[in-house]
């Protein structure tokens, strides 16, 4: 899934008031944030993705390469309403059928905004 | 995550306060550290309100481990970055849309009408108080550079005793260096220390070789990131 260019450059805040302005729509909504990295990756820690329950996404956790499992996670915690913690690496074969193309290293935390 | 938790961040950003939010990794449970207090479910001791201070201080986002086993990640919510110019003269017409690409919210202070126009600043907040008034009025804070570019004591030096009593982690002064030194002369006869004065990059920017007023201000923007981005090196 790609991200595009404005969606990858907007500020933490900006995807936090697009995703409470979903939510106030009536629309169910998941934020990931990015809160570890190792080596080399695309976006720094901090960085956020708010993800709709029709799988509207804005803003970014990575290039571009993981934001479509994101996204599939994030179905899940929002209707579990349970955070996750995901973890994504290059040529992660058990746990993740994605990688980072860069070689580095993530750790995406997965919450419900209620 | 509490949706009210975005307008409080929303507020907390206009307001100018800093504010870092501890997440609990295995929880989700959160706690709001602001003014070196913490109000939440998430228990934070002595050791991460300095680890918080740390992360909001160097602008940098991280999980930590606490003694206890817990994995908290500490997001830092830094007030905005801004410059503030004094003087809106031609360098001044360059430095602006630079420093509002690399992030900064830019203001321009020139009390001289005809100057600081939206003609020849399209898209710059720009106020004709006075330098010092308008200083006191925007209260720079830790995330705030401050340049004066007019040349004329009765502009730069007001502007440079306000922003000497704040907080900002950057003051350039545009002059050469005969401009730099009688700047100093006078600063030390208006009671400031040599500590104090030194926190004045002048002659302003990096070495460069700049001559353009565009060129000018880029040496600016390197000179005022380098003393965001490498603090250590102010002491150099």
């Amino acid at each position: 899934m790609a991200a595009d260019a404005e969606t990858l450059t907007l500020s933490s805040d900006e995807v936090l008031r697009r995703a409470a302005s979903w939510r106030d729509a009536g629309k169910d909504v998941a934020i990931a944030t990015v809160v570890n990295t190792w080596g080399s990756s695309p976006r720094p820690v901090g960085s956020q993705l708010a993800v709709s329950g029709a799988q509207e996404m804005i803003g970014s956790v990575s290039g571009g390469c993981i934001e479509g499992a994101v996204v599939a996670e994030a179905q899940d915690v929002i209707r579990s309403g349970a955070p996750r913690l995901l973890e994504f690496g290059v040529a992660d074969e058990d746990a993740w059928a994605v990688g980072l193309a860069c070689g580095g290293r993530v750790e995406v935390f997965v919450e419900r905004l209620d | 995550m509490d949706r009210n938790l975005i307008d409080r961040l929303a507020a907390a950003k206009a307001g100018h306060r800093p504010v870092v939010v501890a997440t609990d990794l295995a929880s989700g449970e959160k706690t709001w550290i602001e003014g070196g207090t913490a109000a939440g479910p998430v228990r934070v001791d002595e050791t991460l309100l300095a680890a918080a201070n740390t992360a909001q201080r160097d602008d940098r986002s991280r999980t930590i481990e606490t003694n206890d086993g817990r994995r908290l990640f500490l997001h830092v919510f830094n007030p905005p970055l801004r410059l503030l110019i004094v003087g809106a003269v031609h360098i001044a017409q360059s430095l602006a849309p630079i420093a509002a690409l690399a992030g900064y919210a830019v203001t321009v202070i020139d009390p001289r009408g005809s100057f600081a126009t939206a003609d020849r600043f399209p898209s710059v907040v720009l106020t004709d108080d006075w330098p010092d008034e308008a200083l006191a009025a925007l209260k720079p804070d830790a995330r705030t550079a401050i340049v004066t570019l007019t040349h004329d004591p009765k502009l730069d030096d007001p502007a440079l005793h306000s922003a000497l009593r704040s907080d900002c982690f950057y003051i350039g002064s545009l002059g050469s260096r005969r401009t730099h030194a009688s700047r100093v002369q006078r600063l030390q006869q208006a009671g400031f220390g040599s500590d104090e004065i030194a926190r004045i990059r002048g002659p302003i920017g990096l070495d460069i070789g700049a001559t353009s007023p565009a060129e000018i201000a880029l040496a600016i923007m390197g000179e005022i990131t380098a003393t965001l981005r490498r603090p250590q090196a102010k002491a150099a």
